[in-house]
C-alpha cells in the first residue's frame, strides 16, 4: 500500500508538470487580456513537431531540440498576434474564440498536410529512458526529468514575476489593466512579450509531451480541453494557481485510475466540477 | 395537398433512381473519415485502393471506373448515412466501399440493403456489422476472429493467470469479451479485468495496478494511433519483467510505427494478426515494393483491407461481365477465394465475411530493426461471433 | 437601435412589441424559399432542369434544418440571456437517444417521440439550470463543459442501454401520422424537420419578442439593474434554459428519426463546440444568425470536404477568420452594420 501511495503521487506529480507546463501561458494571457486563445495548443503542437522534425531528419540530440521548440513557438506567436490578435483586443470573447478556434482548424490541417496523419515517432536519449529501482520503488527516468522540468520553470516563472521589473508590469497589467495603462504602462508590449513567453512555454511542452502522450495532427483539438481545464481548476492569471491546479489534476487523476479504475474516465470532469462548485474563479482566481 | 405533391415527387424520384448511370461507367462511391482522429485508417486505405486501380487499370469487364470519395470526418453513422444516400441518389453509385469505422458501416448498411447496393466494408471488425445488408461483404477482419484466437492460444501456452486491459468502448469490448472466451474455454482463469479511458493520456496507473496483481500473462487492446507507443513504453517504465509477463495484444499493439516508437521496449511482445508487412511471400513482398515505392511508406492492416476489397470489386464484376446487380454482385462475391498478399482468403458463402489464416507473431530483432516475427497460424479462421449465432439458428441479415 | 425605437412614455408596450414582432418581408421570402428544393425538376422549364440540384441534395437540408434547430435553441440562452454553454449537445443527446429507446422498444410515431424527447431533455434541462446558473465566465463554460462529458463517459459506459460505441441499434422507423414514410431522398426527412424547426422557430420568435424575452435580454446585459426593478432574474434564466434544452432535444431526436441512426457523437464536445462555432458565426443575439451560420457553415464543409476529403478543415478555418476579420458579431452582425454604414451615407 505504501509503494503504491508513493508511486501515485510520483507519477501523477510528474504528468502535473506535464499540463503545468502546457497550461500556464494561457492561464496568464486569459487572466491579463482577457483574450481567449483557444489555439494555445495550436503552438504546443508546433513545438512538438519541431523537436520531432530536428531529431528525426536533421539527427538533432533531444535536449537541444527543447530550445528551439519553445522559440519556434514564441516566434509563431507573435506574428499571429501582430497579424490577427491585435485586431480583436476589447471585442466580444466570442469573437475572440471563433478566430482562434479557426486558427485551429488551420493548424490541424497544416499539420496532416505537411507530416502526414500518422503518430510522430520519438526517440528520447537513453538515459532518458528507463527507471531507477530503488528498494520497492520503481521511478521512470523521464518522469524524473519533468519534474525537475516543471518546478525549474515554476520556480524562474514565479520569481521573475515576483522581482523583475518586467514581473512587476506584469502583474499590474493583470492586477489592473486600465490603471497599469494611465500609469504609463505599455501593456500592449507587456501583453506581447508575455504571449510569446507563454506560447513558447507551450511549445515547450509540446516537445516534452510526445514521450507521454504522442503527437499528431489533431493535438491542437485533443488536449485543448485538458488546458482549460487546468486554467479554469487553477483560476485564471495565476502561475501558482495553474502550478496548484496541475499538479491536483495530475494526481487526483493517477490515484483514481490505479484505486479506482471503473470511473477512470469520469476522474478528471468530477475533480474540476467538484473544485468549481467549492470555488468557481478557481482555486487561486482573483476573478 | 401534401400527399399529391408527395406523390409526384416520389415519381419523379424513382424516375431519376431508374435512369442508369452512363451505361460503360461503374461508380464506386468510397465513405472514410479523410480527416480528423481516424485519418491515418482512412489515408493507408486508400494507397492501397488507388495502388490496386494503378496496378490493375480503371477498366473492368469493358467498363470504366469512376470513384467518389467522401469523408466523415470521424466518428458520425448520421453523417455516414447522408452521404451514403447521396452517394446513391445523386452521384448515382453501384457501390459503396470503405468503412474504417464500425458505427458508420453499421448506418451505411442500411443503405445497402434498402437501395440493393452491393457493400464493401474494407476495415471495420465488429462482428454483427455483415447482417445489416444481404449485399455486404467483409474483406478486412473481425476482433473476436484474432482475440478469441489469441485466448485459446494463451490457454495452450502455459499460460494460467491473465491481466486484460482494454480500450472501454466497443471495439475495445469486443476484444476483451473475445479473449475471455478463448482463454477460459481452454482452462485459464482472468484474475482482473481493466478499462481504460478511450481518450487515455498515460497508462501508467493501470499497468501498475496490473503488475500488482502478479499475472502470468497481460492482454492489452488499445486503438491504433498514439497509444500503441505509450503502452509501450508504460511498460519499460513500470519495469514490468517480459520473461516473467507475457504481453499479448492484437496487431495495432505492435503496428509498424507503434514499435519505432518503442524501439527495444517491444521486443517480446506477442500479438495476433491477419496481415504485416513482414509477411514472408513472394506476392507480399511485391505488394510492399510497389507500395513504398509509391507512397514512401508501408501498408497495414489498414492497407490489405483496401487492397483485398479492390480485389473483390473487380473479381466480382469480371465474374458478372460487368452487371451491377447487388444480388449478382454478392453471388458472385460469395464463396470466392484467392491468394492475397497476406495469404490465402475467402469469403464465406454463409456470412458473407472474411475466412483467412491468422498469425501468431512475437516483435524481434531483426538487424537493426525491429519487426513483428511469425512463429504460428491457424488456417481457415471464420468469425466466431457469427458461427455460435448459426449454431443457435439466428438469421445472417 | 436608434432611439426614436424605444418606448416613450407616450407609446404603450403591446404596440412597441408588436411593431417589433412584425414579419418583414425578407423573413417570408426566406421561409417561401425553404420549400423550393422540394420542386421536382421535371416540373421545371427545360433549359433550368439541368443546373436543379437542389432535390439530390434533400438530406443534407434537412440536416442543415435540424442543426439550425439546434443553433437557435443554444442562441436562445447565449444570445438573449447571455448564457454560453461548451456542453449544449448533452440535450441533443439526451432527445437522441429518447427517441431512438422509445423508437426501438415502445413505439415508432415520430411526433410522440418529439414530444416524448422534449420532455425528457427538458426536464434534465430544468434540474441542471440549479447547477449550471449560479456560475459565470470561464466557470460557466468549464461546468458546462464538464457536465457535458461526465453525461457522454455515462453513456459510452452504459452499453447495456445505449450500445456504447456501435451506436444505439434496432431503432425502428416510425411513419408520420401512420402513414408518410421516410424515404432515401429525404423528402420526408426534409419537409418534417423544416416544419418542426420552423415552428419552433415561431416559438422562439415569439418569445424573444415578448415581455419575457425583454428581460432575458436585460438580465444578458445588466443583470443587478434588472434585480433592481424587481425582475425575478434566476426564474427567467431557468425557464428559458429549460426551452433551450428541450429545443436541443428535439433537435436530437429529429436527427434519431430522420436518420435512424443514434450514436455517442451526438453527446460530444465536438457537437457543443461546433454548435458554438456556428451560432458565433451567424451571429449571435439574432434567431437569422443561428440559421445562417448553420447554412453557410454546413454547406462550407459539404462543398470543401466533397473537394478536398483530407483538408478541408483548413478552409473552413481560413472561412471563420476570415468573417471573424471583416465582419465582427458574425455574418448577420456584418452585415446589419455594412447596411447601417451604407444607410447613413
Amino acid at each position: 500500500m505504501f509503494t503504491s501511495i508513493i508511486g501515485v503521487l510520483y507519477d501523477g506529480f510528474a504528468y502535473g508538470m506535464l499540463l503545468f507546463v502546457l497550461s500556464v501561458g494561457l492561464s496568464v494571457t486569459l487572466g491579463m487580456m482577457n483574450f481567449v486563445n483557444l489555439a494555445h495548443c495550436a503552438f504546443a503542437m508546433l513545438g512538438g513537431y519541431v523537436t520531432v522534425s530536428l531529431i528525426n531528419l536533421a539527427g538533432w540530440p533531444f535536449l537541444a531540440t527543447l530550445p528551439l521548440a519553445f522559440l519556434a513557438a514564441a516566434a509563431a506567436s507573435v506574428v499571429l498576434e501582430r497579424a490577427l490578435y491585435r485586431n480583436l483586443y476589447g471585442k466580444s470573447d466570442l469573437d475572440q474564440c471563433l478566430l482562434t478556434i479557426g486558427i485551429v482548424f488551420v493548424a490541424v490541417a497544416g499539420a496532416a498536410y505537411i507530416f502526414g496523419t500518422l503518430q510522430q515517432p520519438i526517440k528520447v536519449p537513453e538515459w532518458l529512458r528507463g527507471t531507477w529501482v530503488v528498494g520497492n520503488f520503481t521511478f521512470g527516468v523521464y518522469r524524473a526529468f519533468l519534474i525537475v522540468t516543471g518546478l525549474v520553470l515554476a520556480a524562474v516563472l514565479i520569481l521573475m514575476l515576483e522581482y523583475t521589473r518586467f514581473g512587476a508590469t506584469v502583474r499590474a497589467a493583470v492586477d489592473n489593466q486600465r490603471m497599469a495603462r494611465g500609469l504609463g504602462v505599455d501593456v500592449d508590449r507587456v501583453f506581447m512579450l508575455t504571449f510569446a513567453l507563454g506560447s513558447g512555454l507551450a511549445g515547450l511542452g509540446g516537445a516534452l509531451a510526445i514521450e507521454i502522450v504522442g503527437l499528431d495532427h489533431n493535438f491542437a483539438l485533443t488536449y485543448l480541453i485538458y488546458v482549460l481545464i487546468v486554467v479554469s481548476v487553477g483560476g485564471m492569471g495565476s502561475i501558482w494557481g495553474s502550478f496548484a491546479a496541475a499538479t491536483v489534476l495530475g494526481i487526483s487523476d493517477m490515484a483514481g485510475k490505479y484505486w479506482v479504475p471503473q470511473i477512470g474516465s469520469f476522474l478528471i470532469y468530477l475533480v474540476m466540477v467538484g473544485i468549481l462548485m467549492w470555488r468557481p474563479l478557481g482555486l487561486f482566481g482573483k476573478r | 395537398m401534401r400527399l399529391f405533391t408527395t406523390t409526384i415527387l416520389a415519381a419523379s424520384f424513382a424516375t431519376a433512381l431508374a435512369l442508369p448511370a452512363a451505361a460503360q461507367e461503374v461508380r464506386i462511391g468510397i465513405i472514410l473519415s479523410y480527416s480528423g482522429q481516424f485519418a491515418d485508417t482512412a489515408d493507408q486505405m486508400d494507397r492501397a485502393i488507388k495502388l490496386f486501380v494503378k496496378q490493375n487499370g480503371e477498366t473492368v469487364a469493358g467498363k470504366k471506373l469512376v470513384f467518389f470519395r467522401k469523408d466523415t470526418g470521424g466518428i458520425a453513422p448520421d453523417v455516414a448515412k447522408r452521404l451514403a444516400q447521396e452517394l446513391v441518389v445523386r452521384d448515382k453509385v453501384d457501390i459503396l466501399a470503405g468503412f474504417a469505422l464500425t458505427p458508420n458501416a453499421l448506418a451505411v448498411g442500411d443503405v445497402s440493403a434498402q437501395a440493393k447496393k452491393f457493400m464493401v466494408v474494407m476495415n471495420a471488425a465488429t462482428s454483427i456489422i455483415t447482417t445489416k445488408s444481404p449485399y455486404m461483404a467483409r474483406t478486412s477482419v473481425t476482433t473476436p476472429m484474432l482475440n478469441q484466437t489469441l485466448g485459446s492460444w494463451a490457454a495452450k501456452n502455459g499460460m494460467k493467470r491473465v491481466y486484460t486491459m482494454v480500450s472501454d468502448f466497443g471495439p475495445g469490448h469486443d476484444g476483451e469479451a473475445a479473449f475471455h472466451a478463448g482463454f477460459k474455454a481452454g482452462g485459464g482463469e482472468i484474475i482482473g479485468a481493466a478499462r481504460t479511458p478511450v481518450a487515455n493520456p498515460d497508462f501508467a496507473p493501470f499497468l501498475q495496478r496490473a503488475k500488482d496483481a502478479n499475472p502470468d500473462g497481460m492482454y492489452i487492446w488499445v486503438p491504433g494511433g498514439a497509444m500503441p507507443a505509450a503502452v509501450g513504453k508504460a511498460i519499460v517504465e513500470r519495469n514490468i519483467d517480459k520473461n516473467k509477463v507475457k504481453i499479448m495484444g492484437q496487431d495495432e499493439l505492435t503496428g509498424e510505427n507503434a514499435i519505432k516508437s518503442m524501439g527495444e521496449a517491444a521486443v517480446g511482445i506477442v500479438t495476433v494478426s491477419n496481415y504485416d508487412f513482414n509477411h514472408q511471400s513472394a506476392k507480399n513482398k511485391a505488394f510492399v515494393d510497389s507500395f513504398f515505392k509509391e507512397y514512401g511508406r508501408n501498408p497495414d492492416i489498414f492497407s490489405i483491407g483496401g487492397w483485398d476489397g479492390m480485389h473483390l470489386i473487380y473479381e466480382s464484376l469480371k465474374k458478372t461481365g460487368g452487371d451491377t446487380d447487388a444480388q449478382k454482385l454478392i453471388d458472385a462475391a460469395k464463396g470466392m477465394a484467392w491468394e492475397s498478399p497476406r495469404g490465402p482468403m475467402s469469403i464465406d458463402p454463409e456470412t458473407r465475411d472474411v475466412v483467412q489464416t491468422v498469425y501468431m507473431r512475437r516483435v524481434e530483432k531483426v538487424g537493426d530493426r525491429f519487426l513483428n516475427v511469425e512463429f504460428d497460424k491457424v488456417e481457415n479462421v471464420k468469425d466466431p461471433v457469427k458461427e455460435q449465432m448459426k449454431k443457435e439458428g439466428k438469421p445472417m441479415q | 437601435m436608434n432611439a426614436s425605437a424605444l418606448p416613450g412614455p407616450a407609446t404603450n408596450l403591446q404596440t412597441w412589441i408588436a411593431a417589433r414582432a412584425k414579419w418583414h418581408p425578407a423573413e417570408i421570402v426566406f421561409w417561401l424559399g425553404c420549400l423550393l428544393p422540394l420542386l421536382p425538376a421535371s416540373l421545371l422549364p427545360g433549359f433550368l432542369q439541368k443546373y436543379w440540384i437542389f432535390d439530390s441534395y434533400l438530406q443534407l437540408l434537412s440536416q442543415i434544418a435540424i442543426t439550425a434547430l439546434f443553433a437557435i435553441s443554444l442562441d436562445l440562452i447565449l444570445g438573449y440571456a447571455g448564457v454560453v454553454s461548451l456542453g449544449h449537445a448533452a440535450f441533443f443527446g439526451l432527445g437522441a437517444y429518447a427517441a431512438g429507446l422509445i423508437a426501438k422498444f415502445w413505439f415508432t410515431d415520430p411526433l410522440l417521440g418529439l414530444a416524448c424527447a422534449a420532455l425528457l431533455s427538458g426536464a434534465i434541462g430544468f434540474l441542471a439550470s440549479f447547477v449550471v446558473l449560479r456560475f459565470h465566465g470561464l466557470a460557466l463554460i468549464m461546468i458546462t463543459l464538464g457536465l457535458g462529458q461526465l453525461l457522454a463517459e455515462g453513456a459510452n459506459s452504459a452499453t447495456w442501454l445505449t450500445g456504447g460505441a456501435d451506436g444505439l441499434q434496432g431503432i425502428r422507423a416510425g411513419k408520420i401520422f401512420g402513414t408518410v414514410e421516410f424515404d432515401i431522398f429525404g423528402q420526408t426527412a426534409y419537409i418534417y424537420a423544416l416544419m418542426v424547426a420552423f415552428l419552433l422557430f415561431l416559438l422562439s420568435r415569439r418569445i424573444t419578442n415578448s415581455p419575457f424575452g425583454l428581460s432575458l435580454q436585460g438580465i444578458r446585459d445588466n443583470s443587478r439593474r434588472m434585480l433592481a426593478i424587481g425582475a425575478p432574474n434566476q426564474w427567467h434564466l431557468r425557464k428559458v434554459f429549460t426551452i433551450s434544452a428541450a429545443m436541443a432535444g428535439i433537435a436530437g431526436a429529429l436527427l434519431t428519426q430522420t436518420t435512424q441512426t443514434c450514436s455517442l457523437e451526438t453527446l460530444t464536445f465536438q457537437r457543443s463546440a461546433d454548435v458554438l462555432v456556428i451560432l458565433i458565426l451567424g451571429g449571435v443575439g439574432r434567431l437569422y444568425g443561428a440559421i445562417a451560420g448553420t447554412i453557410i457553415y454546413m454547406i462550407a464543409r459539404d462543398f470543401f470536404s466533397d473537394v478536398n476529403p483530407q483538408f478541408w478543415y483548413f478552409w473552413i478555418g481560413l472561412l471563420l477568420i476570415g468573417v471573424v476579420s471583416y465582419m465582427p458579431n458574425g455574418l448577420l452582425g456584418g452585415l446589419n452594420w455594412l447596411l447601417l454604414k451604407w444607410r447613413r451615407a
